[in-house]
């Protein structure tokens, strides 16, 4: 089963992963959680805004998912990226890759977050207290063998 | 041609979209962003200035793919999600 989610409310992912455990059978299950950090020093982050391109932002999360799925036989794979304006330490992205191996599942959830970083039509704009900017793409992505 | 932006490059565009018509010649992305650098000031600044990835009807394409079939461009910065 493949999840896909795009919004703007917040989830919580502890109730994600107890869905995730009614699967008896495959016991491999990781999580990333990417939350909204405030990195800037001396501007106090107020807010982070995330944009996105909705028709293609569902397409490329869910044809990730679907590569990951069949690649490394997951049984279950949730991926849910949120849009709007966010506090710091709110979370932003939450992948759950499920399999009955833990190599697997850790490739897996990797290679998706990999992928989404320089694929998926999402884009960053951070409002502190003096100014607000668009965030630039981290270059050191781009070097990730996926 | 519908042509829509996202993010800085939709603030430096000053619109979230534009319909343009293009002459026959322009058959590829690289011909369409030559037209556009000429098309208006605008469209100079964002192609010159800044780092640009371009959309065919949600797919991310190179420069000499071809646009014929294409309904909906989108132009907008490398992406920064997760």
């Amino acid at each position: 089963m493949i999840d896909i989610r795009i919004q703007s409310s917040n989830f919580n992912f502890e109730e994600e992963i107890k869905k995730f455990q009614k699967n008896k059978i495959d016991g491999a299950l990781v999580c990333f959680l990417g939350s909204v950090r405030d990195l800037n020093s001396g501007e106090e982050l107020e807010k982070l805004e995330i944009e996105y391109y909705p028709k293609m932002a569902k397409k490329v999360l869910k044809e990730t998912a679907k590569k990951a799925f069949y690649k490394w036989g997951l049984s279950q794979c949730l991926i849910i990226h949120r849009f709007g304006k966010l506090n710091v330490n709110e979370p932003i992205v939450l992948i759950i890759t499920q399999t009955q191996h833990r190599k697997d599942a850790f490739r897996a959830n990797e290679y998706i977050i990999d992928f989404l970083k320089i694929n998926a039509p999402f884009w960053k704009k951070e409002h502190t207290n003096k100014e607000s900017y668009w965030v630039e793409q981290n270059k050191k992505d781009l070097d990730i063998n996926i | 041609m519908k042509i829509i932006f996202f993010a800085k490059i939709r603030e430096l565009m000053g619109k979230e979209e534009e319909n343009v018509s293009f002459p026959e010649d322009v058959r590829t992305v690289n011909d369409m962003v030559s037209f556009l650098r000429e098309y208006n000031r605008s469209y100079h600044n964002v192609f010159e200035n800044y780092d640009f990835l371009i959309a065919c009807d949600e797919e991310l394409v190179d420069m000499d793919y071809k646009i014929s079939e294409t309904r909906e461009i989108a132009i907008f910065p490398p992406v920064t999600g997760g």
